[in-house]
């Protein structure tokens, strides 16, 4: 059969389906780079310290805040802290804007920012879960890998509500 | 004692449950009325004692049980007692037994409103139904049990509710949020009732379509109420995350959205009728989806949940068996369903499947950013990752604009073809008028020229302004409830679009370190720290500051934002305040003390904030309008006639 003389619905109907899948085509083809472009990798104090994460690329990094290592500026918003692994790995954090509520000395922080050519890390994000027995997996796992296995659970906590969204994310919306 | 009456009728309700799926099948199988007709009362059964269940869980949090565990970890005897109250679905125990009330209310609703439906159907309907709440019960005895006690030793005093959760927007949200995700369970069950048949006609659609919409309603409420919360509660001054939680509730919502808009095809042309079919099924999955990302712990990385792993097995294999088992169901009979009619690309139909399309693929990007971070870890062996807001926002909004310009030609196009030269005529003034508004408007704001900011604003004004001439045509007397809330909601989004826009281009903010006397300037107003003082609260202790905004002299506003200790849970919150107005919020959140008196400050300029939520009530506004509309009353009638006879 010609394509000229198709039926009209079946001509409708390829027009249909080639509509369908150029546009889901391009849709995921636009969808997996948008992703590829926007992961953020984790990494852990040790792995910082021992070269593997790349500089100038957006990053999470976790750990423990070290006691004692928050500095603050005395003219603006500046702040930084230690992070650690509670073993030897440590990475000194600069951050300038305002801290999560449940920030505090001793606890299990994650951060999103670049790795500078110094090895400090520039936090845009700083995330604290507003649960007080709430250790981040991520930062579990660091401490776990830096003791050995099965010292420290993430799964220690009971559930929090429905707590719709965390006070740890603060991105402006769409 | 009151615990156990709770666990008893809860029991009480897994039996009854057990009775509803099974007993009206068994009668549509035999033909035997009398059990068919069983199906009303058992429904009603099993929402007594579900309620029943709930009020004793209630007792429990009024009277300060702390001998029951959940109890114990949620409360606390400082409590204000309507926070007391609404702890109760404040975390996971509980807030799942208002889920399996809910579901058992939508089933008494749909047993009780049926009027039409026939016997057989209904019968069929009421036992999909009772299905999925005995997998809801059986949930809430086997895995987490709200009744639980502590004895003998339990704890004197309660651990208290997590302070971000002390606020009316978290009495309100979860409720509603539970009305739409399992009301979605009422066009999945019907789907699933109607596959078994293999009949479905046009009959099936209208009869869902009130339920769906309903559902659809109160998600839509829940969610912007969710929005608004974060925007006052949180402190940052966001009003959308892209947190897993935030998006487990959207892709419902995204699907629903699908779903109307394909039965509104389905009902009146007759057209993809297996496609609504398989929308009615997807969108309840992705509620019960929805509920696994949120509860099973998968997710923890993004977000605090249940961490028991039993928890999420259970849920999993649910999820498997009723997502499996009704594509199974589809894959063998939805062959059987021929859609007739044709059209033409610029019909109606057309549009609702562009619609639809645009609807499905946006949900799909939404579930890969979502699910990506779990999918990476199992690929890559434990690399964690995060999927940025980035990638959502570059990912959603063509979709989105791509939708929106499908919605300002769909609702004034018409069935089977539309002529272009009637679509040229009723819009071309439109879209002349709609940028020249967008941009009066920004420039009489003092606000800069932003091309895309305008862009959006026209497509919204675009939809805002044929909706309006459509009504005025009808000299604002639109008969037809149906179509009455379509341009309600359609209005809503375009509100909200607006909304999202200016706030997202023309919103100032900065975080400053402020001591008393000092004054900040952000867009025109004058922000100047007057001092900070402590404050004693019901449960906290709070620092509170005042901040008086001036603008060109004027005194606009007096804000006390709190910085508040929780002494029970050695909890800190950030209690932002905030200056509303239907063109522009002023809100001030402190941060922490730095020293000197001084302190970190968040201040927010932000025009046009408050069109989303109200946008957000429109929509929801829209789909309640469309339960007004007369037919369905009527029709339901005929559904009873025709699907009569069919053989079981």
């Amino acid at each position: 059969m010609k394509f000229g003389k198709m039926k009209s619905h079946r001509r409708n109907r390829l027009l249909l389906v080639l509509f369908l899948v150029a546009t889901v085509g391009g849709a995921t083809t636009f969808t997996l780079l948008a992703l590829n472009e926007n992961i953020n990798l984790f990494y852990s104090p040790a792995q910082i310290n021992a070269g593997e994460a790349p500089i100038n690329r957006r990053i999470r990094a976790g750990g423990m805040v070290r006691e004692g290592s928050v500095k603050r500026s005395t003219s603006d918003l500046g702040v930084s802290f230690i992070i650690s692994d509670l073993k030897n790995a440590q990475v000194t954090v600069e951050f300038e804007g305002i801290l999560p509520d449940l920030f505090r000395e001793g606890q299990g922080v994650i951060t999103l920012g670049e790795l500078n050519s110094d090895g400090v890390f520039i936090a845009e994000e700083v995330l604290a879960k507003h649960d007080e027995n709430y250790m981040p997996p991520e930062v579990a796992d660091v401490i776990a890998d830096a003791h050995g296995e099965g010292q420290y659970s993430s799964g220690s906590y009971e559930a929090t509500p429905e707590d719709e969204m965390p006070e740890m994310k603060k991105v402006e919306g769409i | 004692m009151i615990p156990e009456f709770g666990h008893f009728a809860l029991i009480l309700a897994l039996g009854l449950s057990l009775a509803l799926a099974v007993l009206p099948a068994i009668g549509v199988v035999r033909q035997e009325t009398l059990l068919m007709h069983s199906a009303s009362s058992i429904a009603a059964g099993l929402f007594v004692f579900l309620l029943l269940s709930f009020f004793c869980l209630l007792t429990a949090f009024v009277q300060d049980d702390f001998s029951v565990t959940y109890v114990a970890n949620n409360s606390n005897s400082a409590l204000p007692i309507q926070y007391k109250a609404s702890a109760v679905w404040g975390a996971h125990e509980g807030s799942f037994l208002l889920w399996a009330l809910i579901m058992s209310g939508w089933t008494l609703a749909v047993a009780t409103f049926s009027g039409g439906l026939n016997l057989d159907m209904k019968a069929r309907v009421l036992s999909v139904m009772g299905a999925l709440s005995v997998g809801f019960i059986s949930y809430l005895l086997f895995a987490s049990n709200p009744f639980e006690r502590s004895l003998p030793f339990y704890p004197p005093d309660g651990a208290d509710l997590n302070p971000l959760l002390q606020d009316f927007g978290l009495i309100v949200h979860p409720p509603m949020l539970y009305m739409g995700y399992v009301g979605f369970a009422v066009p999945f069950s019907l789907a699933i009732a109607t596959l078994t048949t293999g009949r479905l006609d046009a009959a099936w659609a209208r009869w869902s379509r009130p339920w769906t919409n309903a559902a659809w309603a109160f998600l839509t409420v829940g969610i912007t109420l969710g929005s608004w919360w974060a925007y006052y509660e949180l402190g940052w001054g966001g009003w959308w995350f892209w947190d897993a939680v935030e998006n487990a509730s959207f892709m419902p919502w995204l699907m629903g959205t699908a779903l109307i808009h394909s039965l509104a095809a389905s009902e009146k042309r007759g057209v993809f009728k297996s496609w609504t079919v398989l929308l009615a099924i997807s969108t309840f999955s992705f509620s019960l989806l929805g509920a696994f990302l949120v509860r099973s712990g998968v997710l923890t990385s993004v977000h605090a949940f249940a961490v028991d792993p039993t928890r999420g097995l259970f849920i999993l294999i649910f999820l498997v068996f009723v997502i499996g088992g009704s594509l199974l169901l589809y894959a063998f009979k939805a062959s059987g369903i021929k859609s007739q009619a044709s059209y033409q690309w610029n019909s109606r139909e057309a549009m609702l499947l562009v619609n639809n399309l645009l609807l499905v693929v946006a949900t799909a990007a939404v579930l890969l950013g979502t699910l990506y971070p779990l999918l990476y870890e199992v690929l890559t062996d434990g690399r964690k990752i995060s999927v940025g807001p980035p990638y959502f926002n570059r990912v959603f909004v063509p979709i989105v604009t791509l939708l929106f310009l499908v919605m300002v030609v769909a609702p004034h196009s018409r069935w089977k073809k539309t002529s272009s030269n009637l679509l040229v005529r009723q819009h071309w003034p439109y879209l002349v008028a709609a940028p020249f508004v967008a941009i009066t408007i920004t420039l009489m704001m003092g606000l800069a020229l932003q091309w895309i900011a305008i862009g959006m604003e026209t497509l919204a004004l675009w939809i805002l302004f044929l909706l309006a001439r459509k009504w005025w045509l009808s000299e604002f007397r639109i008969s037809s409830a149906s179509y009455l809330g379509m341009l309600a909601s359609h209005s809503g989004i375009a509100m909200a679009i607006l909304g999202v826009v200016v706030t997202v281009y023309y919103s100032e903010g900065r975080d400053v370190r402020m001591a008393p006397g000092d004054v900040v300037t952000l867009s025109g107003y004058e922000f100047r720290l007057e001092g900070v003082s402590r404050v004693q609260g019901p449960n906290y202790v709070a620092d509170q500051a005042e901040f008086h905004i001036t603008k060109s002299d004027k005194e606009i506003a007096v804000l006390r934002p709190e910085k508040r200790y929780y002494s029970v849970a050695q909890n800190v919150m950030t209690e932002a305040d905030i200056d509303p107005g239907l063109f522009r919020d002023l809100y001030v959140a402190l941060g922490e003390p730095i020293g000197d008196s001084a302190w970190a400050v968040r201040l927010h300029v932000k025009p046009f904030v408050r069109w989303i939520w109200f946008g957000g009530l429109l929509v929801a506004l829209g789909g309640f309008i469309t339960l007004l509309d007369r037919r369905y009353r009527r029709i339901t009638k005929t559904v009873g006639k025709l699907v009569a006879g069919v053989p079981a």
